[in-house]
């Protein structure tokens, strides 16, 4: 069963077989009875298995429901950004991704006939991290990975082959109706996660809009298996002589597969431009005519760019694609909604066992809104800039790339895709502003920068040791911690703290011998930074005060 | 380029003034969008003012071609 059968086609024999999975009669068909689960997640896209598996790392039970019973087929993600992997390493994911996936930095731009690139960009601004920038891996590994955490997590389960019919948003709760091979049934949840994708039945049962713009294009997208010594890097051309007028992009994935997309414009003909002969023959024009490929998948796509007004809708809460769409070229779809659950995850946590209010919800919508926001308008700049919508626009865009061939300047007007990047939080109201003197670097609401420590004389990173809870950073010139630091946060909302020095001596605290944290923090002995659990700062201060990190962390909960 | 033009970048928010420029278009006709942006150069011309500095770019932009 297709989960897209609508978008493209495969041949059989190049096709990449992709796991399905087994589906069991949930025991609630028989029973009659509506189990009731802390949280249902509806679509087990990569959106629905990270909330699981993110979940159960803070304890509460939740069951995904699949209506479909196989992982993603079809050209999907590829791109995962380094905050992606720094999120699912929390999850436990990343190690299996970085293995299998191809991991890259850079991005090179063509123009025309030139062979060499008008320019060349590297995504690491920040070297020494546990990530790149991006590995390529295609979209259904990731969700494979995801789905094998499954068993080592018992506080949640997948159903598949468990369609979401019905759901009613109650005040108490949510009821879902469930519909499957062997029958209906209902169960009911505190909270409904609906990630069931940028088409969201969900969103239509509400009657909520989801608005915004098509982009009047086409592009033909292949995925090919062949040997070829390509580099692993982003590469797009503007105007290329194998696709005069138009925009094209290779892009190597794991298994020696290849991303090739073609632009091929608005007023085509969808049927012929599908037709083999006239794929293969835009294939051969870019690669030549004696290398030997095979197709994984083909298709055709349209792009749109659209949000809902509001993800957080009484006990009903969007994440990912359902909650907002965007184009591909900055590669914000995927990465955009894992960092959704990032955020979503343990307020829904810290609200189920009545430590926080429900409002702290809202701070969802406010953070993940503006996050929006921000993918959408990045991704939309950057299909403009592809597909010019008038004449005039088409003017400055030939000129920006003429003059990039010259111009350093001209080079930044340039856009090819903005890649995903974490949003920064700014104006949240769970940060709290800065009130002593700190370089803008790390500055409240920004996601921790990694770097290199050791613990007990062994190497590690920075943000391994965070996440999952609350934590109190200080920095000390000689490794130890005074008490009162020590003694934030309650039973109910525990402060971890850890202890940050620059020399050897430090116990059991983080060395940080080559002072990057230092440099990145903008930090000195007594520096005290309080890091959410997403390893967002909340606040930061040149000296710790008991009294203002209470207040931080009432803020930083909706309190 | 060797003359007194600056080339290094120097819009420090390329994305926001570039859908800026291309929005500024918006709705207008061929004609109507030639004379704003011939007043956009002329502005901009006074603004820099140094004469050496507005042939050098008249002289690129014509070696370089129309194409
Ligand atoms: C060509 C292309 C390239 C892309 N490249 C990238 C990239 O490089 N990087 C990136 O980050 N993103 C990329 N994306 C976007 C990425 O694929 C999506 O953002 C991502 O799949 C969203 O995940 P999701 O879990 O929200 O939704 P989906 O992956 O769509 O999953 C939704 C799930 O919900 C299920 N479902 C639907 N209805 C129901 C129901 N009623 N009951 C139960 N289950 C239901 C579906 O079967 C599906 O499994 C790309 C997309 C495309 C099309």
């Amino acid at each position: 069963m297709a989960k897209y059968g609508d978008t493209g086609s495969a041949k059989p024999t190049g096709r990449q077989a992709r796991r399905t999975y087994e589906f069991v009669k949930p025991a609630e068909i028989d029973s009659g009875e509506t189990t009731h689960f802390p949280v249902i997640i509806a679509g087990g896209g990569p959106i629905g298995l990270a909330t699981a598996i993110d979940l159960s790392h803070h304890g509460v039970q939740s069951v995904v429901l699949e209506k479909h019973n196989s992982v993603s087929d079809g050209s999907r993600a590829i791109c995962w950004a380094k905050r992606t992997l720094e999120i699912l390493d929390r999850l436990g994911a990343s190690e299996r991704m970085v293995d299998k996936g191809v991991v890259w930095n850079q991005g090179w731009v063509y123009f025309g006939e030139e062979t060499e690139p008008i320019y060349k960009f590297d995504l690491l601004s920040d070297k020494e991290q546990k990530f790149p920038a991006f590995i390529n891996l295609q979209q259904f590994y990731a969700e494979e990975y995801l789905i094998d955490l499954f068993p080592s997590h018992p506080e949640t389960e997948i159903r598949c082959q468990n369609e979401v019919v019905g759901v009613d948003n109650g005040e108490d709760k949510v009821t879902v109706t469930v519909k499957t091979p062997a029958g209906s049934y209902k169960t009911s949840c505190d909270y409904l996660v609906a990630a069931d994708g940028h088409r969201s039945p969900i969103r239509n049962m509400l009657g909520l809009d989801f608005t915004g713009r098509v982009f009047e294009d086409n592009f033909l997208i292949a995925d090919v298996r062949m040997k070829a010594d390509f580099p692993a890097i982003r590469r797009f051309w503007f105007d290329p002589p194998f696709n005069p007028g138009q925009t094209s992009l290779i892009h190597k994935q794991a298994d020696d597969v290849w991303r090739i997309d073609f632009q091929v414009g608005w007023d085509i003909d969808r049927e012929e431009v599908m037709k083999k002969a006239n794929v293969d023959a835009k294939i051969r024009a870019f690669l030549g005519s004696d290398l030997e490929f095979e197709y994984e998948w083909v298709s055709l796509y349209t792009f749109k760019c659209c949000r809902m007004k509001k993800f957080v809708h009484d006990r009903i809460i969007f994440a990912g694609d359902s909650a907002h769409l965007v184009s591909p070229f900055g590669a914000r779809g995927a990465n955009g909604g894992i960092q959704d659950v990032d955020n979503l995850v343990w307020k829904l946590d810290l609200v189920l066992k009545g430590v926080a209010p429900p409002r702290l919800l809202n701070s969802y919508d406010d953070e993940r809104i503006l996050a929006a926001e921000e993918n959408v308008l990045n991704s939309s700049r950057s299909t403009d800039f592809m597909t010019p919508k008038s004449k005039v626009s088409l003017a400055f865009r030939n000129a920006t790339l003429e003059l990039a061939k010259d111009f350093e300047f001209a080079r930044k007007f340039v856009n090819p895709g903005r890649l995903s990047t974490p949003s920064a939080l700014d104006g949240s109201p769970l940060n709290t502003p800065d009130e002593d003197e700190f370089s803008d670097k790390q500055r409240p609401g920004l996601p921790c920068l990694d770097a290199p420590v050791s613990i007990n004389g062994a190497d590690d990173w920075f943000l391994n040791q965070l996440g999952n809870r609350f934590t109190g950073i200080y920095f000390s010139d000689n490794g130890t911690t005074p008490e009162k630091i020590k003694a934030v946060g309650s039973v109910q909302l525990p402060v971890d703290t850890l202890t940050v020095t620059k020399t050897k001596t430090g116990g059991d605290s983080i060395i940080d011998a080559k002072g990057l944290l230092h440099q990145h923090y903008d930090a000195q002995p007594g520096t005290y930074y309080l890091i959410r659990p997403d390893q967002h700062v909340s606040a930061r201060w040149r000296e710790f005060d008991r009294d203002k990190v209470s207040k931080a962390l009432a803020r930083a909960t909706g309190r | 380029m060797a003359g007194k033009l600056r080339t290094e970048p120097g819009v420090d928010n390329p994305d926001d003034f570039y859908a800026r420029l291309i929005d500024l278009h918006e709705g207008l006709s061929s004609e109507e969008s030639h004379k704003i942006n011939a007043k956009v150069i002329l502005m901009l011309a006074n603004h820099v003012g140094d004469t050496e500095v507005l042939y050098e770019v008249l002289e690129y932009v014509r070696e370089k071609g129309t194409g």
